[in-house]
Formats: structure tokens, C-alpha cells, sequence
């Protein structure tokens, strides 16, 4: 098991360090009757013998990582050089595909989340209050966005926002704008994006939450009311208090989720206005050149990214666990 | 709670009983739509004239004959040969989920009777594998795949999804098998059993509730998976949802859209009957890490 977790990223470490051989070139001399030319052509036989032999390609170091695709060095350092004022220097950077995807991920992690929370909690304060008999089948349906496989879920958002479909012509008659789309624009599909986002995870932030919600301490609530505490000072003193230790752990998964958006890319067909760094990966490996070395860099740097993100809490369990085994 | 106190302003309960009606419906009408709209022609699902035509069916009707048409299932089943790439699923959903059960249950129960406190570093693993986008992990796979000739094939896939599941799989039933008490096999021992025998005749018995909720989070994984299975599968071997993409590209065809709703809802299908029968099960996994994490 360590196997599988350890091998792959020495593999991506390594990999990102070498960029595939160029092909041997030899220089021929053609000589006919009006004299010697010289031309260049490729030695295919020498290309294969040596891509045969070192397959990880030439070794390159860390110039993947310093070029344009990737943290592009240079250009940022033009950039930050000639632009004059931070606004002109971010819309440089944000022409740099790496940044614009490392811009959308983040955004989308760091807006999906809080709201997450936010709705997950209401929701599952709402079915608390419904008679028990609904709560079964209201939970049911609260459960199918999360369950549903996220291409597929994207996917039947996609045709309902489609221009002909039926969100999508009642945004227009709203709007009163008939060539109204959603895909046409950045910032539009980025709000798509991040609806399908909250669409998707609120369920998992609800059924936590209620399952909280059963375990409020009733004599607490009680003994509250009795001091005169209104409704929302009940939830706001005790109900939430209590619910602290979920909204961490709620917050943790869903940023390690968001971080990693992927399939709704592919479903929303947004790869022209909003890019992920899942999606760059993704997108390096698939098509015809199979762009093993610069998809390699960009795992590198999103597993740093995962582990930027997550240190604060590895640290908090780490000293948890060391208390514990003080005790 | 005593009723009186209990009692809301009126106000109060019409605001919450509209907020739970809207939830509902944003969350579960899109499944109902596309499930309606996928027995209709492309005409009226995208109904860009009059959004009734997708309810009734204007152009069903004129272009078919019937009311309701298969012809986005026979397309998308038959004419596309969907049927493969659901087998496949099949194929892979069913050994994912035996293989890591498993060894799960062996594991989780040799590591839940030892002494040390293996569920924190599992936890942590659990963790970490989480939290690293799968993709990261299959551009780590790819290239010795191809030097060894792996790639493209089922088997493969399998197992490193299975890889990709295990620590989960191995710290859920770790801290569920920590919950059934250590006298049960003791005693058991004691009236001679063997270990193996205690494992077989005592623990095997109480056990399938943690085992059930563990194997359907190891299902929906691999059932939902894109990442492993549409970079490591070849064409022919492609699952349904890989399928599902392949379709996108040609959408732009006739007819093709109404073969992608169709197969969207045949895989939306069993998820539904999943939920419905074992939602008991789903809530207590989702929670069981919030309140022993």
C-alpha cells in the first residue's frame, strides 16, 4: 500500500526532471553532378536506440519547472519588471496557463467552501424542524447530488443551462437578454462552476451537520431557554458551539475536494475560461503528445500545493495524537 | 422537549418549509428532468420555443410517433455499444470492491487487535491519499505502465484503485472492528476455538454492518472514478463514465446528445436504487469520520 502512495510520486519527482530526447539529427553530404550538397536529416534508428535506452528521456533538471508553462520564472520577472502597477502585473501573470489555473483552483476552493458550510448548516437545520416522517425522503433527495458522479452531475446541469435548455432560456427571459449564455463569458462559467460546486458538496456538509444536530445536549437547550435565550441565541450559544468540531472537519475535506476540482471542467466544456490544476494534468497526459514530463512538473507542484494546504491540520492531529499518548 | 416550548411563530415555519422546498427541489429536479426529457427527441429536451414542449413532447410525437422514444437508449446501448462499457463497470466495481473488502477485513481486524494505535498513522494516510487529486497520482502510473505493458488493461485499474481506496477502506473497519469488544474473541478462545476459529465463528457473525457501509463507499468510488479509469484504460476497455466523455466530443451530430442523456441517466439508474436502499447506511459512513476523526 505504501507502494502504491510512494512509488507514484518518486515517478512524477523523477519523471519532472527529464524532458524527452530530441531526435538525433545527422548531417548528410548529397553529392550528384553539380557539386556537394550538405542537408540535415533524422536518424531514426539512432532516436530509437536511444530513447530505448534512457526512457526517462534527458536529464533536465528543474527546467520544466522554471518555464513558461509552468511557474515561468522569466516571465514573471519581466512581467513584474515593465508592468507598471500590481493590476497590470496580475493580468500578465494571469495570461501564464500555470497561474490561471492555480488562480481558478484557489478561487474556487476558498468560495465553494465557506458556502458549503453556510447552506449544509441551514439545510440541516430546516430538516431538523420537519415532522420525522418527511425527514426520510427529504434526506433522500438531499443525498442524490452528492452521490451522483461528478461528470454525470455536471453533465445534466450543463443541458439545463444550455441556451435552449430550461434554466438556461429562463435566465434569458429574466434577463431579458436573448443571446444570454453561460459558457460565453469568464467570469460567467467561473459562477457556474462554483454553483455546481455548492450544488454538489452541500449534501455532505448537511448530513454531517444533522447528524451533529441529534446529539445537541437537550438540557443545555433547556436550561438556556429557561434563561430566556431566544431562539437564534439557542443556536448561536449552544447549537453552534457544539458543532464546532464538525464544521472543522467539514472544512478540511471539502478543501481537500474543491482543491482538486476535475470532472466539472470536462462536463461544463469550460476548458476555455476556466482551467484547474487537476485539469492541466489531465490535459497534458490525454491528446496526441502525451506531455509526460510537464504534466509530471505540475503534479509535483500541486502535491506541494495539497501539502501547503493541509499543514496547519496535520500539525493540530499530530499534536492531538501526541497528547494522547502522553496521557 | 415540551411542546409549548417548543412552538415557532408562524413566520418562522412558512420561511423554513419554503427554504426546504427550494433545497429539494434544486437538488432533485435536475435528476427528474433529464430522466423525463431522455424518453424525448433532441427537439424538445432543447426546447428553446416554448419550455412545455420538453414536459409534453411537441416534436416526440411528429418525429417518432409515440408519445415517449427509446430511440436515445437503442442509440446509446446497442448502436454505440454502451453495453460494453457498463460490463466493464461491472467488471471493475464488483473486483474493487471484493478485493479491498477483503483484505480490509483481515487487516482491520489484525490491526484493530493490536496493541499499538495503528488508526492514527492510517488516518493520516487515509488522509493524505484523500487529499492528492487521483490524477497526480496516475501521471506517477503512466509512464512504467507503458514500459511494462500494463497499461490498457482492467486488471490494472483495478488494483490501483484499490490502492487508492485502501487506506480508507483499512481505517474505517479498523476503528469499526475496535468497537466490537475484545472479550467476544477472548472468550471464544477460551472455550477453545483457535484464533482463526474465533475470527470465522464470532467476529464473522457480527460484523457486516461496518463491512456493508465500507463496501458501498469502496463501490461508489470506483463506480464514480474518471480519473484513473480515462487515463489507464484503453478504448475498448473504457467504463461507463470515460464512455460518457468519449461522447461529448461528438455531440455535435444529430441525435448524439439524446445518446449521451440516455446513457447519463442509465448510469444515474443504479445510484439512485443505491441511495434508496442503503441511505441508512451512507449517513452513518459520512458521519463515522466526523465523530471519530
Amino acid at each position: 500500500m505504501l507502494l502504491f502512495i510512494a512509488l507514484p510520486i518518486v515517478s512524477v519527482v523523477l519523471q519532472s526532471m527529464y524532458a524527452p530526447h530530441e531526435q538525433v539529427v545527422v548531417e548528410v553530404e548529397n553529392c550528384d553532378v553539380f557539386g556537394c550538397k550538405k542537408s540535415t536529416m533524422v536518424d531514426q534508428d539512432a532516436t530509437r536506440e536511444l530513447r530505448d535506452a534512457k526512457p526517462l528521456g534527458r536529464f533536465v533538471g528543474s527546467d520544466i519547472y522554471t518555464n513558461r508553462s509552468h511557474l515561468a520564472t522569466s516571465e514573471v520577472a519581466i512581467a513584474w519588471r515593465d508592468s507598471d502597477g500590481l493590476s497590470a502585473f496580475f493580468k500578465d501573470i494571469m495570461n501564464l496557463p500555470f497561474y490561471r489555473a492555480m488562480a481558478f483552483t484557489l478561487t474556487f476552493t476558498f468560495v465553494v467552501t465557506p458556502m458549503v458550510l453556510i447552506l449544509g448548516f441551514f439545510i440541516a437545520v430546516a430538516v431538523n424542524s420537519i415532522p420525522s416522517l418527511l425527514r426520510g425522503p427529504a434526506i433522500f433527495l438531499s443525498l442524490l447530488p452528492l452521490i451522483i458522479t461528478p461528470l454525470i452531475g455536471s453533465l445534466i446541469l450543463f443541458w439545463m443551462i444550455d441556451a435552449r435548455g430550461i434554466v438556461g432560456a429562463l435566465l434569458q427571459t429574466l434577463a431579458g437578454d436573448p443571446n444570454l449564455s453561460l459558457k460565453a463569458s469568464t467570469s460567467l462559467t467561473w459562477v457556474t462552476l462554483i454553483v455546481y460546486g455548492i450544488w454538489h458538496s452541500a449534501p455532505f456538509a448537511f448530513v454531517v451537520y444533522y447528524a451533529g444536530l441529534q446529539t445537541v445536549p437537550k438540557d443545555t437547550l433547556e436550561s438556556a431557554m429557561i434563561d430566556g435565550a431566544s431562539r437564534w441565541e439557542q443556536i448561536r450559544y449552544v447549537v453552534l458551539p457544539h458543532l464546532l468540531p464538525l464544521t472543522t472537519f467539514i472544512a478540511l475535506i471539502q478543501l481537500m475536494d474543491n482543491f482538486r476540482v476535475f470532472e466539472p471542467i470536462m462536463g461544463f466544456n469550460a476548458s476555455a475560461h476556466a482551467v484547474s490544476l487537476s485539469y492541466f494534468i489531465y490535459d497534458d497526459l490525454g491528446g496526441e503528445t502525451r506531455l509526460l514530463s510537464s504534466a509530471a512538473a505540475t503534479s509535483v507542484l500541486t502535491i506541494v500545493g495539497v501539502t501547503i494546504l493541509l499543514m496547519p491540520v496535520l500539525i493540530r492531529a499530530w499534536r492531538d495524537f501526541g497528547r494522547k499518548q502522553g496521557t | 422537549m415540551s411542546k409549548v416550548a417548543d412552538r415557532r411563530s408562524p413566520v418562522l415555519v412558512l420561511f423554513i418549509w419554503a427554504f426546504l422546498f427550494l433545497w429539494l427541489v434544486i437538488a432533485a429536479f435536475p435528476f427528474f428532468w433529464t430522466f423525463w426529457g431522455s424518453f424525448k427527441v433532441e427537439g424538445d429536451f432543447f426546447s428553446k420555443a416554448d419550455w412545455t414542449w420538453a414536459l409534453f413532447g411537441h416534436l416526440t410525437p411528429v418525429e417518432t410517433g409515440g408519445n415517449f422514444t427509446g430511440d436515445g437508449y437503442h442509440g446509446a446501448w446497442v448502436q454505440e455499444e454502451f453495453w460494453r462499457a457498463a460490463l466493464n463497470t461491472v467488471i471493475v466495481v464488483v473486483s474493487v470492491v471484493a478485493i479491498s473488502l477483503t483484505f480490509g477485513t483481515l487487516a482491520g481486524y489484525a490491526l484493530s487487535r493490536s496493541t499499538y494505535n495503528y488508526a492514527f498513522w492510517l488516518l493520516i494516510l487515509a488522509l493524505i491519499f484523500r487529499a492528492m487529486p487521483p490524477i497526480t497520482l496516475v501521471s506517477g502510473y503512466l509512464l512504467p505502465f507503458y514500459q511494462w505493458n500494463l497499461w490498457g488493461h482492467l486488471p490494472t485499474s483495478i488494483i490501483v484503485l484499490v490502492a487508492i481506496n485502501q487506506p480508507f477502506t483499512l481505517w474505517m473497519l479498523t476503528s469499526f472492528f475496535r468497537n466490537i469488544p475484545k472479550d467476544l474473541d477472548e472468550s471464544a478462545m477460551v472455550d477453545g476455538c483457535t484464533h482463526f476459529q474465533a475470527f470465522r465463528h464470532v467476529i464473522i457473525p457480527v460484523m457486516w454492518p461496518g463491512v456493508i457501509t465500507t463496501g458501498l463507499f469502496s463501490l461508489l468510488l470506483a463506480y464514480n472514478d474518471f480519473a484513473v479509469t480515462a487515463m489507464l484504460l484503453s478504448k475498448d476497455n473504457q467504463t461507463m463514465v470515460p464512455k460518457i466523455a468519449s461522447f461529448l466530443g461528438t455531440t455535435q451530430t444529430k441525435g448524439n446528445v439524446m445518446f449521451a442523456v440516455a446513457s447519463v441517466v442509465s448510469v444515474t439508474a443504479p445510484l439512485f436504487i443505491l441511495v434508496m436502499f442503503f441511505q441508512r447506511q451512507i449517513v452513518s459512513g459520512l458521519t463515522a469520520g466526523a465523530v471519530k476523526g
